[in-house]
């Protein structure tokens, strides 16, 4: 317990908070490394994910990638591109390996906040005269935005975790600090910096989660467009559009039946 | 690829230790998550406070929690011993909300007529409602497997001997073949642990290749 | 009006969904197609309003063909009611209703004054206009839907089994609602069903179907009562299981009207 006392002691003094490799910066770095992999991972994926669910073709395709895309050790990734593309890119190449990371994410949410939006409710905007664009932003992005939301939380959890191990390659963020530190023995910083890393990972999680119920329709959030046959009897009601819990859970879905 | 002609011991001895590191998570992750799951879903109250705790654990990046674990535990942070715990700590982060999920979706009438037919609480769990969660949970395991056996290579950066020293050690000396063997065998050892899963699958639950389970809600 | 000419529904797998479908349903009355499913009923309704477009043939409404006319605002003049109301979750009952008035550029005011019109048409308490679809039962779902289809005015209602998911209490009070609808408004309705008795209910004609779209009998429910055109009509129509083989019998004095089981089915009315 006294390992925690001294990272406690290292945490609040004064030397950590000025000058060159700070925590404030190296916060910052840790936070710019994760925004735009972030955002570059969702303008690559997100319109992909989007059309895949709107036309409902490739969704296996999709299913497959997030499996594989797991399966790939992303610490390996970030040390192979740097290797490939020499160390003097090593931001581009850590940029790279952290947008693949959050790519399978961000297009399953879009699939399946696509494709739980029930064939009937398209089908009955169609006929009532929207074009498919009015189609595609007056009805199906809104619908589709929690799952959308919980794909990108996914993402920026890869993200912000896997951001840790860039130091590895020379570069800065929360991760510096420990990969430094485990050799020299200096556990009062690793252990100091870890609990940083977790308050930082924590506190983007609980502010996704917080975007994501104040973003959701109103209407979807109530809970579900149930079968109207269901509700007169007061019979267990079938979930027609749904709240959905996570992309992952739609995804283990899908797998279950593949 | 001389590097790899000159090295197959090396990786064949380091992809057994990383499947050896990666099979105790798994394993002992899915008997954690399936009474936490399960009681979760069983007993509504508990969920919000199961649901988070686990989501909480979930969000800490690896490294952290190879730093955190050691002092609270009492253990070496340069362990195997590090790893594992932490791995397994994910793994029950990952499945117990699947396990909850999986319990969840299935359809209530199949359990009460498996009441009204005779089966008491304890037997109608092993009779009737594992089988029938089955094959999502079998889903949930397949992500927990190839997640586990991704995440030991992190483990480089405790000492540890898995194909996760083929990046460090190749990254310092410039090895690109090396890296290189060390990603695509990481990557070939998931694939290998999620067929044996798919396969166990069949051969456990051969229903669940004829058609679908009863489960609730659309899919 | 709504004429079909030889229409014809192919799909490329080889399906025939219809194969030469040729009827008039007369302006300002309701024309019901029944059939089982799978007759190619619904394949029909959708080509009025272009959902589905015919290998072959044309559908002219009030003599123009519907294949001249832009998708799009074709849809926006038509009414359509499907069985599972089709309403947004995500917008409140009144912007649902208000669609396609909010398409076409129609001001809040008068869209809004138009809701409340239209809900008190269709029976919903105009307090329901802020509540979302997942809050409303499974009748005032469809009430909405109703009211969505009635919201532009249009001279044609396409009914596809909109009454097929409620319960049957529910179901006898939307179709009598809307036949007291259909008697102040006098649209043009094409109603969909495979129900026969909500077909003989609601049809001022009927066309019985069979798989292709054929027609096995048209005309108004009397004519096919009085004179089924073959053993498939009776059989369809339930007059050879003797419910609709009605006979009047004399019980203490009076007469009571029995079906072809001897089950009691009415009182003989003294007008």
């Amino acid at each position: 317990m006294d390992l925690f006392l001294d990272a406690l002691v290292w945490l609040l003094s004064p030397e950590q908070y000025t000058g060159e490799g700070s925590l404030p910066q190296r916060t910052l770095e840790h936070l710019s490394y994760t925004a735009s992999a972030t955002v570059l991972a969702a303008l690559f994926a997100l319109p992909i994910g989007y059309f895949i669910g709107h036309t409902g073709k490739g969704g296996t395709w999709i299913v497959a990638m997030t499996g594989a895309a797991r399966a790939l050790p992303s610490f390996g990734l970030i040390l192979l591109l740097v290797l490939l593309l020499g160390v003097s890119q090593r931001v581009t190449a850590s940029l790279i390996a952290l947008v693949l990371l959050g790519i399978p994410p961000l297009m399953a949410g879009a699939y399946s906040g696509m494709q739980q939006i029930p064939r009937s409710t398209i089908d009955a905007a169609r006929a009532q005269g929207m074009t498919e664009w009015q189609i595609v932003w007056r009805v199906e992005v809104p619908v589709s935005l929690p799952l959308v939301l919980g794909g990108l939380r996914g993402a920026v959890l890869q993200i912000v975790a896997t951001a840790t191990l860039v130091a590895y390659v020379g570069l800065g963020g929360l991760g510096y600090d420990i990969i430094q530190g485990i050799p020299l023995r200096r556990f009062d910083q690793t252990i100091g910096t870890a609990l940083v890393i977790v308050v930082v990972a924590l506190a983007l999680d609980a502010m996704l989660a917080l975007a994501t119920r104040v973003a959701t329709p109103r209407g979807v959030r109530q809970g579900r467009l149930d079968d109207v046959r269901a509700r007169e009897s007061g019979s267990r009601s079938a979930p027609v559009a749904t709240v959905a819990s996570s992309p992952e859970k739609e995804i283990t879905q899908q797998r279950k039946n593949t | 690829m001389d590097w790899l002609a000159n090295n197959w011991a090396l990786v064949g001895a380091l992809s057994l230790d990383h499947a050896r590191i990666s099979v105790i998570p798994i394993v002992v992750g899915f008997l954690i998550s399936l009474p936490l799951g399960w009681l979760a879903q069983r007993f509504p109250v508990t969920r919000g406070f199961v649901l988070g705790g686990v989501g909480v654990l979930y969000t800490i990046p690896s490294l952290a929690l190879f730093m955190l674990l050691p002092p609270l535990l009492g253990i070496s942070v340069l362990s195997e011993l590090n790893v594992i715990i932490a791995l397994t700590v994910y793994a029950v982060a990952i499945m117990v909300r699947t396990v909850a999920d999986a319990f969840a979706s299935i359809e209530p009438s199949a359990l009460r007529s498996a009441t009204a037919v005779g089966y008491a609480e304890w037997g109608r769990f092993f009779a009737v409602e594992l089988p029938l969660a089955g094959p999502v949970l079998l889903a949930g395991l397949r992500v927990v497997a190839v997640s586990t056996v991704s995440m030991v290579t992190v483990g480089a950066l405790v000492g540890i001997q898995s194909l996760g020293y083929l990046f460090t050690d190749g990254f310092q000396r410039r090895i690109v073949p090396e890296v290189m063997t060390g990603v695509v065998m990481t990557f070939l050892v998931a694939l290998v642990f999620d067929a044996v899963l798919v396969v166990l699958g069949r051969i456990i639950m051969p229903w669940s290749l004829v058609g679908h389970t009863p489960q609730r809600g659309g899919a | 009006m709504i004429q079909f000419s030889s229409v014809r529904k192919e799909y490329r797998t080889g399906t025939v969904a219809v194969e030469d479908f040729s009827m008039t349903a007369p302006t300002g009355s309701i024309t019901v197609l029944v059939g089982s499913s799978g007759c190619g009923k619904t394949t029909l309704l959708r080509m009025v309003n272009r959902m589905v477009d015919p290998t072959a043939g044309e559908v002219l409404i009030d003599g123009t063909s519907v294949a001249e006319r832009d998708p799009v605002e074709l849809r926006r003049s038509i009414g359509y009611v499907m069985q599972s109301g089709g309403l947004l979750p995500h917008k409140t009952v009144a912007e649902n209703i208000q669609t396609v008035a909010k398409l076409r550029g129609v001001p809040r005011a008068r869209r809004d004054a138009r809701t409340f019109e239209l809900m008190d048409t269709v029976g919903l308490e105009s307090g329901l206009a802020r509540r979302y679809p997942s809050e409303l039962s499974g009748g005032q779902q469809q009430r909405v839907g109703v009211a969505r289809a009635l919201a532009v005015d249009p001279n044609i209602l396409l009914m596809d089994e909109p009454f097929g998911a409620v319960d049957p209490l529910v179901r006898r009070d939307l179709q009598q609602e809307l036949l007291e609808l259909q008697r102040t408004l006098a649209k043009t309705v094409l109603f969909v069903t495979h129900d026969i008795d909500e077909a003989f209910l609601l049809g001022d004609y009927v066309a019985i179907l069979e798989v292709g779209a054929r027609v096995v009998q048209h005309g108004t429910p009397a004519d096919i009562l009085a004179t089924p055109a073959n053993d498939f009509v009776e059989a369809f129509i339930g007059a050879d299981r003797g419910a609709r083989a009605l006979r009047i019998v004399e019980h203490s004095g009076h007469k009571i009207v029995v079906d072809g089981s001897h089950r009691v089915a009415g009182r003989l009315s003294e007008d």
